[in-house]
């Protein structure tokens, strides 16, 4: 196949899907317990230099206790997917996490604004950018699911997105018709969280898969926080509801309101209160440095910083905006 | 004639565009209010898509993110990114309402970078998000935004999304599906579509209140325009009740 055009966007991960099988060869297929605290699983699987990738979408189902967690442990030199990321970028920027990002969402919360944080980060010349779309990231991880080399795409054509991507242009086989190559990208380690796991990982998630099936398949490493621990008998009473099996997994990690202040859906919706707080106090570098003192390095775990936030009280009032019930309870 | 400010006019301009029975991909903010207001008016059976996956939901309220509980509130389906991209890629999705820091004559948006160069930009913006996608995918792209000469540019900093690129037939020639591409712009001032052959922008009908010298004094680069320009047909008290009691009652958007 003749190449047309190409990006020149740099591939952060290597796209060969024999050197991933030789990965998940060696990968355990055995049904044992991998419950474990978040900040082992942090300490273990997440090192300094790998590609990481997060599920959700931004701050919907988003890992946001384990995004706080790598903050704290102070992980550098990082690649990063940004794919679908609003405030798990915002909190990974200013940890100043990654070094190189494959952009496709990145510094915006959508209908709250833009991360000043974030922004300064990515102007600072210090993040090596390679440019993507939401679809061609999400079809990167389903070449990687499917265990080939690319998928071929029609978006991008006659943009700087594509010049700036890491994809090639080439002329169809079958039709004639122009086609864009999406590289596999096996992220080196993905945390996910799902509203409901067994101790050996097998995931049940409600609503909006997002790219999260193929996520799951993608990755090398992955860690599961979950809303609550299941037994086996129930996954296996229903295997319909099963997302991720237990082979992908390496770890799972009990974290209750786990993407707080994020909407995890028929949970709790999301801290919009706390999250333009975070936005707000980020205008002023020397205001955000005592708020990434009090919120995540002060914190001995997630749970310390709901309470900063209102503890219950906050995940009972979102449980009710959740639910449609906040207008109809008025005791408050 | 109803007092209405410049969100709640182009809003509703969008919403007429959009007819019963068609497939709107959209975003949040005012693409989503202009879609629950199509619905609650002339197109109950219009089907909204989310790229996060939710389809044909029933919006009890204005969503915060594309990915947020309500854009799956009682939807037909919960999906995945993949599924929806997809579903447009195959023709399936008619609409889709788009926006960007900068567009051009011919309609490519950019919502990536201003000035500097690629790795260290002066201005970082968001990136494509789906919007590369469902402007490359679905049938008649839309953009709505305010008519401001920093914004409408001769020339664009970054292509994020395609519109007809250099205009002819360089929107086909690049490989996109042939059909696709922009359709009308909605300003404050204005409705602006293209011109079949050269593909540049042209002025369609003026809004209540300007003239075509407002707008092209609001505009980086020439704007083409019809022989007979229209007046655009304000909001009706009708659809600016809907649309205040109803979509965005507690003025989100609207209130901007």
């Amino acid at each position: 196949m003749d190449i047309l055009e190409q990006g020149i966007g740099e591939l952060f991960t290597d796209p060969d899907p024999d050197k991933a099988r030789l990965h998940f060869r060696h990968k355990s297929r055995k049904l044992e317990n991998k419950l474990m605290p978040l900040k082992e699983a942090i300490d273990k699987y997440v090192k300094d230099g790998e590609y990481l990738a997060i599920g959700g979408f931004g701050a919907n189902r988003a890992p946001i206790a384990a995004c706080h967690e790598i903050v704290r442990q102070g992980r550098k030199n990082m690649g990063f997917a940004g794919h679908t990321s609003t405030h798990d970028f915002q909190i990974l920027a200013a940890g100043e996490v990654f070094n190189r990002c494959d952009a496709a969402y990145i510094i915006g919360l959508e209908a709250r604004g833009l991360s000043n944080v974030a922004r300064r980060y990515m102007q600072s010349g210090k993040v090596q950018v390679t440019e993507w779309s939401n679809y061609s990231l999400a079809a990167r991880l389903k070449a990687a699911a499917m265990g080939v080399p690319f998928v071929p795409t029609r978006n991008l054509m006659g943009t700087d997105t594509f010049k700036y991507s890491g994809c090639k242009v080439v002329e169809c086989p079958f039709t004639g018709k122009k086609i864009v190559l999406q590289p596999a990208l096996y992220p080196d380690i993905s945390i996910i969280h799902v509203h409901e796991a067994d101790i050996y990982g097998n995931c049940r998630i409600k609503g909006i898969m997002i790219a999260d099936d193929d996520l799951a398949r993608a990755s090398k490493k992955l860690i599961i926080t979950c809303e609550r621990l299941i037994p086996n008998e129930e996954i296996r009473r229903d295997p319909t509801a099963t997302k991720i099996p237990y082979w992908l997994v390496d770890a799972v990690c009990e974290v209750p309101f786990g993407a707080y202040p994020g909407n995890m859906a028929y949970e709790y919706f999301s801290d919009e209160q706390h999250l333009k707080e975070w936005m707000q106090t980020e205008e002023d570098p020397e205001r955000f440095k005592a708020f990434m003192q009090k919120y995540i390095y002060g914190c001995k775990d997630h749970y310390d910083y709901i309470e900063l936030n209102g503890g219950i009280h906050k995940i009972i009032e979102l449980r009710l905006k959740e639910h449609m019930l906040h207008k109809e309870v008025t005791n408050g | 004639m109803a007092d209405y400010n410049t969100m709640e006019l182009m809003i509703t301009v969008a919403s007429r565009e959009l007819e019963d029975g068609a497939t709107a991909g959209v975003g949040t903010g005012a693409p989503c209010a202009a879609a629950m207001l199509a619905q609650k008016t002339h197109a109950p059976n219009l089907v909204i898509m989310f790229e996060a996956g939710g389809v044909s939901p029933i919006l009890p309220e204005m969503p915060i993110s594309v990915g947020d509980s309500r854009t799956f509130n009682k939807a037909i389906m919960a999906t995945s990114m993949a599924e929806i991209m997809e579903t447009c890629c195959r023709g399936f999705v008619d609409y889709t309402f788009l926006g960007g820091a900068q567009i051009d004559m011919f309609g490519n948006l950019n919502s990536t970078k201003i000035g500097g160069d690629h790795q260290k930009p002066k201005v970082r913006l968001p990136g494509s998000g789906g919007a590369n996608d469902f402007g490359s995918f679905c049938w008649k792209m839309m953009v709505m935004t305010v008519q401001d000469a920093r914004r409408f540019v001769e020339n664009i900093d970054f292509i994020t999304t395609p519109g007809w690129i250099k205009g002819g037939n360089s929107r086909y020639d690049a490989g996109l599906p042939l059909g696709t591409g922009p359709y009308k712009i909605i300003t404050n001032m204005a409705v602006m579509d293209f011109e079949p052959e050269s593909k540049r922008m042209r002025v369609i009908s003026i809004n209540p209140g300007y003239t075509f010298k407002d707008v092209q004094e609001n505009c980086g680069f020439e704007l083409l325009q019809i022989p007979k320009i229209k007046e655009t047909k304000a909001p009706t008290h009708h659809e600016l009740s809907i649309l205040r009691e109803q979509v965005d009652p507690y003025r989100y958007i609207i209130g901007r």
